[in-house]
């Protein structure tokens, strides 16, 4: 990745603190438009509590954050985040589990509908049109997922690999600049993870969409990512490539309790 | 029959002068919709893609590869190689690279159609030992943007190359078509052959013609009919009948969005038309069974009930003697009920006609699709006979026959019990083998392979294949297609293999069906961790039991297969798979091979004393790792009558 172009996201010198325990301590990154980026590290290292600061869930203590050069204030919603382009999805999932899954993928093209409730209601005109559009965009990603036999199933009946599956489809559907993935292969097996990992490309080579994700899973994070974020206790370790990370003493250390090896 | 129905380009000019845009030629699912395209889109279309191969330099004679799920564009692609006097050969889009080697080096095919990623991956890694193909063609762009192999090009790609081309010469598309005389090869369909390499079938286009109007006239087809092209194109039934048919009559196949989502799909579509393999319907029937045990008490009740009520309906129209005034009543009664909101669950509820074909089908499957009121027909085709042998009339049904001999064809009988015929749609030879025509055709007349006798009533029965057919030590005759048939009935049974050439009784290993039987054990409480150990349980030998007893029952009333009785059967630790080699791709045992790789079983199963056997399971992990169990198999004596 070319360090010379602007960041698409830059968080500066973040510190969080919940109840005196600090749970990110001056961490800094950047996310590059067109990568594939990972935040990975330990149990408790505060990698989720980094997507919840970007996204708006959290406010810092301390910090700036920039999105397409612009400051951002630390205290925004999260809905307005998204807003700014930024969809997510959680390492809990959270779906509607009534909702069938293509409902579920339209709820993510909310922020792009702008006809009103009324107008909605009695479908005419420029709701009508949206409408359609929306429909269009959303079969498009579930194609893209190859979920089609799902289409009309309630997400809760799902097994949990397609409601994962889903959940990116949700995220997709707001067609964001920055896409966060929270441990998109958590509790999955072999195939899955697989299944996952080539969507993920898939979304960023063909459909050139950023992303930052956190993953425990090193095989599969070293496969896909174009840079790595290591944090362990609140702090950053390391940053690079997977073939520097790899290799980072500090990192081994992190992760295996003691250095070389 | 159309006048100028030289070859399926002429057809296809035919159709769209005809219909335009006022008629839908094709249908596909795509982004949750149905797709229509009209006949004039399918021949501009066809036309595009046709001069686009022109000007890549595609030669008569040619052959193109067609690989891929049922989708237009590949229909389409088999029309344009056909308008410049070139032959598709399709292929079957689950073989492994393994499998086409040896076709796409056998047809010499210059080119090939892909549909998606998937196969064009494996196109570009036989290119490499087959440097013969020049060009490989894809539909579906998803996946394919890091692909820059200079000769790997998108099918719309193609088709501008095409529209430029057109420009350029005017009168080339219409002067190949003209060419196209109907003693031209129309296709070369390879069939999967139980032993030895594929054969190419080459069928003219006056074969498939014919057969196709041989079709339409035993049913009077019309233009308006709707049916599912779901089953692989490289079988000659779907050719037959979503392209050759589809052109003649002038009728709209419709391709599902995906293999996962037909059932779902052809509820919206409602076929009018239908033509599945006993795999096919056998899967509708376990499916119908295992929603039925989970039902309500009083549908259950219900369902069970009028069930017997047509089954005893059928049994009487089939025999052809006069209802009871009750049962009438019931019967209308339960068509209102049970079957007909049934056949619409099933996506069945229009079909004037249906027929299964590919191999035999256990008579009590035929006899439960019938009964619902379902006009289910038996049809008797091979590829070498672009699928037009014998087939049932309406009014003129026997489940244990595959009707009368279709119009213009003649069957014969050979002295060995082999059924030979001579049918319009008869094939030419197979492709550079001529070694194995002379094998097979005889005066003009097919050597089917299969034992059969025709019977009483001028039908045709097939019992097995011809080299299947054996006889037990007693001099019984046995036909082990005929027992395992009989045996899949059994919801429980997903496939059985029968033994008994040269041996005092017939035994057999019986796969069970893990959906069916799974279903079955967590509704009993029965704890499973696999198919091993789901099929090691006493209860399942118990349950199976039953099933071979009730065919044991059956075969006791066959005056000529009563001492064909299964005595002993197992159930085997692992399903019978084509990756390894114990059944084809179309689901037919390959017996050899199993007797071969399972002789200390068999031996097992004749060895009265012992009731049990222990072997050694070699499993494959889906990420390729093997690992090796010890397991133990019991054996089971079985009543007879």
């Amino acid at each position: 990745m070319n360090q010379e172009t602007e960041p698409l996201l830059r968080v500066e010198e973040i510190s969080i603190t919940f109840g005196g325990l600090k749970a990110l301590n001056g961490v800094s990154l950047e996310v590059y438009p067109g990568e594939v980026m990972a935040i990975i590290g330990p149990n408790g290292a505060g990698k989720t509590t980094m997507l919840n600061v970007i996204n708006g869930v959290y406010t810092p203590d301390e910090g700036r954050i920039f999105f397409e050069g612009r400051e951002r204030p630390l205290k925004m919603k999260p809905h307005h985040v998204a807003a700014m382009g930024i969809s997510r999805t959680f390492q809990n999932l959270a779906l509607f589990r009534g909702m069938t899954t293509l409902g579920n993928i339209l709820v993510g093209r909310s922020q792009k509908m702008h006809s009103n409730f009324f107008s909605q209601g009695i479908y005419w005109g420029l709701s009508e049109k949206e409408e359609v559009e929306h429909r269009e965009a959303v079969e498009w990603i579930i194609d893209f997922l190859e979920i089609e036999n799902i289409r009309k199933q309630p997400a809760g009946m799902l097994p949990y690999g397609l409601q994962k599956r889903v959940e990116l489809g949700r995220a997709l559907a707001a067609e964001p600049k920055l896409l966060l993935l929270d441990e998109p292969m958590a509790g999955m097996n072999l195939e899955e993870k697989e299944d996952i990992a080539r969507f993920v490309l898939d979304a960023n080579e063909e459909l050139n969409y950023t992303i930052a994700l956190i993953e425990h899973d090193m095989g599969v994070v070293m496969d896909i990512c174009d840079r790595i974020v290591v944090l362990d206790f609140g702090n950053k370790i390391a940053e690079g490539t997977p073939e520097e990370i790899k290799k980072n003493p500090k990192v081994i250390q992190a992760y295996l309790g003691t250095a070389g090896g | 029959m159309i006048e100028t129905a030289k070859t399926f380009p002429h057809i296809l000019l035919y159709n769209a002068q005809k219909y335009g845009h006022d008629k839908v030629a094709i249908r596909e699912k795509d982004y949750g919709i149905w797709q229509s395209y009209s006949w004039q889109d399918y021949l501009d279309q066809a036309k595009d893609f046709a001069l686009g191969l022109a000007s890549l330099g595609f030669k008569r004679g040619d052959k193109m590869a067609i690989i891929g799920d049922n989708r237009p564009q590949l229909y389409w692609g088999m029309a344009a190689a056909q308008c410049m006097g070139g032959v598709p050969v399709p292929l079957y889009q689950d073989a492994i690279e393994k499998e086409l080697h040896y076709i796409l080096d056998h047809s010499e095919a210059r080119f090939a159609l892909a549909e998606d990623q998937e196969q064009s991956d494996k196109l570009l890694g036989l290119r490499k030992e087959i440097p013969r193909l020049e060009y490989i063609f894809y539909d579906d762009p998803k996946g394919m943007r890091n692909y820059t192999e200079p000769f790997l090009l998108a099918y719309d790609h193609v088709q501008e190359l095409g529209r430029k081309f057109g420009e350029e010469n005017p009168e080339f598309f219409m002067d190949e078509i003209n060419k196209g005389q109907p003693d031209d090869l129309a296709i070369i369909c390879y069939t999967s052959g139980t032993t030895g390499n594929p054969k190419g079938v080459m069928l003219l286009y006056r074969a498939i013609i014919d057969a196709a109007q041989g079709f339409i006239d035993w049913d009077g087809v019309t233009e308006n009919e709707e049916v599912m092209a779901y089953l692989p194109m490289a079988w000659i039934g779907d050719h037959v009948f979503s392209y050759g048919e589809a052109m003649v009559a002038g009728f709209t196949p419709n391709c599902p969005e995906d293999t996962s989502t037909v059932v779902h799909d052809m509820r919206e579509i409602g076929p009018t038309y239908i033509f599945c393999p006993p795999r096919i319907w056998e899967n509708m029937l376990t499916q119908v069974m295992i929603k039925m045990e989970d039902a309500a008490w009083v549908k259950r009740k219900m369902f069970h009930f009028f069930l017997d009520v047509a089954n005893r309906v059928e049994k009487l129209r089939m025999a052809h003697e006069s209802i009871p005034i009750g049962l009438r009543f019931l019967y209308q009664l339960g068509r209102s009920l049970v079957y007909a909101p049934l056949l619409d669950n099933l996506g069945m509820k229009k079909v004037r006609a249906a027929y299964t074909a590919g191999e035999a089908i256990g008579p009590e499957i035929f006899e439960f699709f019938r009964s619902l009121g379902m006009n289910l027909k038996q049809l008797y085709g091979m590829t070498e006979s672009a699928a037009l042998i014998s087939l049932q009339k309406d009014g003129d049904i026997d489940s244990e026959t595959v009707g009368t001999p279709a119009p213009g064809v003649d069957i014969k009988i050979t002295e060995m019990g082999e059924v030979t015929y001579k049918s319009p749609g008869n094939f030419v030879g197979y492709y550079k083998n001529p070694e194995a025509t002379e094998e097979t055709l005889e005066d003009g007349y097919v050597l089917s392979g299969d034992a059969g006798y025709m019977t009483e009533k001028g039908h045709l029965k097939i019992i097995d294949r011809a080299k299947d057919v054996s006889r037990l030590t007693d001099g019984t005759l046995f036909a082990p297609k005929y027992i395992e048939n009989k045996l899949k009935f059994s919801p429980y049974i997903k496939e059985a293999v029968a033994h008994g050439k040269d041996m005092d009784y017939v035994s057999a290993f019986i796969d069970i069906d893990y959906g069916a039987v799974g279903n079955w054990a967590e509704r009993r409480h029965i704890p499973y961790t696999s198919y091993t150990d789901l099929a090691r349980k006493p209860e399942v030998y118990d349950l199976i039991y039953d099933g071979v007893i009730r065919v044991n029952k059956s075969l006791s009333q066959d005056e000529k297969l009563r001492g064909a009785q299964v005595k002993r059967f197992l159930l085997l630790h692992k399903e019978l798979d084509p990756d390894d080699g114990e059944i084809t791709r179309t689901r037919k045992v390959r017996r050899a091979f199993v007797a071969e790789k399972y002789g200390a079983l068999i031996d097992a199963l004749y060895t009265e004393a012992k009731d049990s056997i222990d072997v050694d399971a070699t499993f494959t992990y889906e990420d390729g790792r093997t690992t090796t169990m010890k397991a133990s198999l019991g054996i089971r004596n079985a009543e007879t009558f």
